[in-house]
């Protein structure tokens, strides 16, 4: 299927390429980008005028549900929603019912995923079995089945002699391991510690739950070597420990949550449990150092930590809300809001969301490294075609994910996809109005 | 979730809910304490019931166990010829039973038209407000630590009547005050109607910096905390605190915070000793000073009554 | 502004005599609040009554709780006296619907069993809409529904009316 994309504003943050042109796709292949051979023969062209076209986008932290939620058709519905929000790469957190820790398990999603014909699945092992902190999970075996780094997801590992271990075995292969920084005795609140949590009585996280625990890892990777990509800052200390790590040369890369990029305490309001996440929105201070390290390349990638949560377990009082909003169907527009309110040029504002990403899941990529995140001719035609002037207003009921539950309820975002290609295929189109 | 108005207030700035003190204007509060004492005479008469209330349903609401709060709440609905209904709702926290907002559907759809909710958790009686029918009206009896607001209510009649002018007081409020819904009520309860110097007394497991920012001074030394005060308001210590690791035992606590004549000396001659009850005699406050001249402890409970059927009968009146 | 004038001076002296020819031995004057109860202190003092008059608030039994909802206001009742058996004279400034009398006398009721309760007014604007009459009243006029008529109190303790058109 031979697909024509003509008069797009091109923008690819790998090669720095901002310009407007056509793009040629054949075989699922990027054939040709800017100037198009006269000749091609398109079966469908997409008239791109007022659109960016860009790489799809890569979101390191999206959760499915299955294995666990098969009844639901969640995979499908959650599939759709990252279809619909531009991303063609997504990275799933080991935390499923049951966990992957079997190869069996990674080895069964990823066929249902295929099957779909939707965006490419990137599992993430379980660091340790059941999850539980204490024995290794088989790491060879499961990245034969596809998975690409382990992790724990939530669920800390509180014997430092098995982190240790795990670390250590892990780096024995060159496999990454993604750690979420969070001391497990002082980590449990469930909102950010502070004069806000105070007033409303909530139990606070200290930054320091996620300081100590972010000392703990650099040590073990200054012993170990192991490479470490850290999930989820939240605190302005926490991104200063990050800079100084990176400085010293340690090989560590971490995220930020589009909740923590652009919220704070304050928005809790009422107790509204569509603003019970994790980690816990922080406060202003620590929101800015989390946007000036993402401007400055501290921070590597932005991503939605997707968690579709069911209403019966969020329309409970705060504490016992279950934490978790829906997010991959908004990246791309809270990703775009970020970079205008930080005054950066598209290109920047992109990588954030597709080299920097790819370049987060390194070598695990394998020959896809080339070409995912990024429009190279040769490469995967995985595009994401967007109208940066659209505004659009987040309607819960409206999302194609079963998690309707987003603390940006009735915002106003920028940037709306008008379609999405993964492998040349128009995998989704916005309705056209 | 964009608007922000105060779910209390309907929008000509009536009270229709009673969740919290915080961001009730005074002109409410003092509309609330000024009724009371129309209460406090009714409850003294012969015939200490009237009408305001008659033929609503008033369901008290109770996830937390708590006789004596639930009692003075059916007490003040059954003044004011209200029906009321217990419901005792133990609360196991993996119980699989019925959803807090399925009971309330439940019993909205028994029409009932007024819940009186205790709770342990923070914020459960916004999320009932939020999803009641528009005519049923929702009394905050205490939830997990953020508010109990007609304790704080009762307390500021409590120095009304005993001292008259809120605007050149010093208040202590000593003991476990991180965990306490009565202190946070009280506080904005104190700032809201002017009073100039409030502390908070006890050590910094109980009593954190970050209390400074609801505007109050952060006392550790109990000396310090209560010299020269008109009115000190004792905490519970609740026997979690030393599982916790946040004291080491009841009897250090009363060593260094405890309320002793010795220690009220230091207050002013005439300063009143108040607690929200029940009293633990020998940890926080010495049963000398517990039965002494000083206490209104008992008055407290007297005046509890008037208030909540203050606050019951202005939300009952006020549509939304 | 209304052209009609009524000199409430005038009325009180009326009032006056009127519940002069009203009392019963040991009787207590009881004035609903606020205007009534002005009147009733001063009746008290001028028909040199022994005792204290009695001050009565309509706030706990009135039967428009629903849609109005609790006045703000700082009306309370307080009887210096035992009502049981007692012969009470209610006293009001402006009779109009009956409402407000009929609130007094169930709050009134509340304290005992009073051996009779007569109703004495200053005036009577008629527009009743319960089964109420006053055994005396000084004047006896009409006004329009949408109007309020109410007395007033000046420092000096000197009585006038009030006419506004009601909200």
């Amino acid at each position: 299927m031979k697909v024509l994309i003509k008069n797009g504003r091109i923008v690819d943050p790998a090669s720095g390429r901002d310009e407007a042109g056509d793009i040629a796709i054949a075989a699922g292949r990027i054939v040709a980008i800017g100037r198009v051979a006269a000749d091609f023969a398109p079966n469908r062209t997409i008239d791109a005028a007022g659109l960016v076209v860009a790489p799809g986008l890569v979101d390191l932290a999206v959760r499915l549900r299955e294995p666990g939620h098969e009844h639901e058709g969640m995979l499908e519905s959650e599939m759709a929603a990252a279809m619909a929000g531009g991303v063609t790469h997504l990275v799933c957190p080991p935390d499923t019912d049951p966990p992957l820790d079997e190869p069996g398990l990674v080895e069964m999603l990823k066929f249902r995923a295929r099957n779909l014909n939707h965006a490419r699945l990137y599992p993430l092992g379980a660091l340790t079995r059941g999850l539980k902190g204490e024995a290794l999970t088989e790491m060879a075996e499961l990245t034969e089945a596809g998975c690409v780094a382990f992790s724990q997801a939530e669920a800390p590992v509180r014997d430092t002699l098995v982190l240790h271990r795990a670390l250590q075995y892990a780096s024995t292969f060159g496999y990454a391991v993604w750690l979420r920084p969070n001391d497990p005795w002082l980590g449990n609140g469930v909102a950010a510690k502070g004069p806000l949590a105070t007033r409303m009585g909530l139990s606070g996280v200290p930054v320091i739950a996620e300081t100590i625990a972010l000392a703990l890892i650099f040590e073990l990777v200054r012993d170990t070597k192991a490479r470490v990509h850290l999930c989820r800052l939240s605190s302005a200390a926490g991104v200063e420990m990050v800079r100084a790590a990176k400085a010293e040369g340690l090989p560590v890369s971490c995220d930020v949550s589009v909740h923590n990029l652009h919220l704070t305490d304050v928005d809790i309001g009422y107790f509204n449990a569509a603003m019970r996440v994790t980690p816990p929105l922080r406060q202003q201070r620590d929101r800015d150092a989390l946007r000036a390290a993402l401007a400055d390349g501290t921070i590597d990638a932005l991503v939605s930590d997707h968690t579709p949560v069911d209403e019966d377990a969020k329309n409970l009082p705060f504490a016992e809300a279950e934490p978790g909003a829906t997010g991959v169907e908004l990246l791309l527009s809270l990703a775009l809001k970020w970079g205008a309110d930080s005054g950066l040029p598209l290109v920047k504002t992109l990588a954030t969301v597709t080299q920097r990403p790819v370049g987060v899941m390194g070598e695990s990529l394998g020959s896809l490294g080339s070409s995912a995140g990024c429009l190279v001719e040769g490469g995967l035609a995985d595009l994401c075609l967007f109208d940066p002037a659209a505004h659009w207003q987040v309607t819960p009921a409206a999302l194609r994910s079963q998690g309707k539950h987003t603390p940006f309820a009735g915002y106003e975002l920028p940037g709306r996809v008008v379609a999405t290609l993964v492998g040349g295929h128009v995998a989704y189109e916005a309705t056209r109005g | 979730m964009l608007s922000r108005r105060n779910p209390q207030l309907n929008a000509h700035g009536e009270l229709i809910h009673l969740l919290s003190i915080e961001g009730l204007p005074k002109a409410v509060v003092t509309q609330i304490l000024d009724t009371a004492g129309t209460f406090l005479s009714v409850n003294e008469r012969e015939v200490k019931k009237v009408p305001l209330l008659r033929g609503k349903s008033v369901f008290n609401l109770f996830f937390e166990n708590s006789t004596r709060t639930r009692t003075t709440f059916e007490i003040a609905a059954k003044r004011l010829s209200a029906d009321v209904i217990n419901l005792d709702i133990a609360r196991s926290s993996t119980a699989k039973g019925e959803s807090l907002l399925d009971t309330i559907a439940n019993l909205s759809a028994m029409h009932a038209d007024m819940f009186v909710v205790r709770h342990s958790e923070s914020g459960a009686p916004y999320l009932i407000a939020q999803h009641c029918a528009p005519h049923v009206h929702v009394v905050n009896a205490g939830d997990g630590r953020h508010a109990h607001p007609t304790q704080g209510l009762l307390d500021m009649y409590t120095i009304r009547h005993y001292k008259r002018d809120f605007t050149n007081l010093t208040v202590a409020i000593v003991g476990d005050i991180v965990h306490s819904r009565v202190a946070r009520s009280d506080i904005h309860a104190l700032t809201t109607l002017g009073v100039p110097e409030i502390r908070a007394v006890g050590p910094k497991t109980l009593v954190p910096g970050d209390l400074r920012e609801m505007g109050v001074r952060v006392c550790h030394d109990m000396a310090e905390g209560i010299r020269g005060a008109d009115v000190i308001i004792m905490l519970r210590l609740q026997n979690e605190r030393m599982s916790g690791a946040m004291l080491p035992s009841a009897g250090e606590f009363f060593k260094n915070y405890g309320l002793t004549p010795e220690k009220l000396a230091l207050a002013k001659p005439d300063a009143i000793v108040m607690h929200p009850g029940p009293i633990n005699r020998g940890v926080e406050i010495d049963s000398a000073v517990a039965d002494g001249r000083q206490s209104v402890i008992l008055p407290q409970v007297t005046f509890g009554i008037a208030v909540r059927m203050a606050v019951m009968s202005i939300i009952a009146g006020n549509n939304p | 502004m209304s052209t009609l004038h009524l000199d409430a001076e005038a009325l009180y002296t009326d009032l006056l005599a009127g519940v002069r020819t009203l009392l019963k031995p040991d009787c207590a004057l009881v004035g609903i609040w606020s205007g009534g109860a002005w009147l009733a202190e001063r009746l008290q003092r001028d028909l040199k009554l022994p005792g204290e008059h009695g001050v009565i608030s309509s706030a706990l039994h009135r039967d428009d709780f629903g849609s109005r909802g609790m006045s703000g206001s700082a009306d309370h009742t307080r009887l210096p006296f035992e009502v049981e058996g007692r012969h009470v004279v209610l006293i009001d400034d402006v009779l109009f619907t009956g409402r407000t009398t009929r609130a007094v006398i169930n709050e009134l009721f509340d304290f005992g069993r009073p051996a009779s309760v007569t109703l004495a007014v200053l005036v009577d604007r008629g527009g009743r809409e319960l089964p109420i009459q006053p055994a005396f009243s000084a004047a006896r006029i009409a006004l329009p529904r949408g109007q309020r008529l109410s007395l007033a109190r000046d420092e000096q303790g000197h009585f006038s009316f009030d006419i506004e058109d009601a909200a």
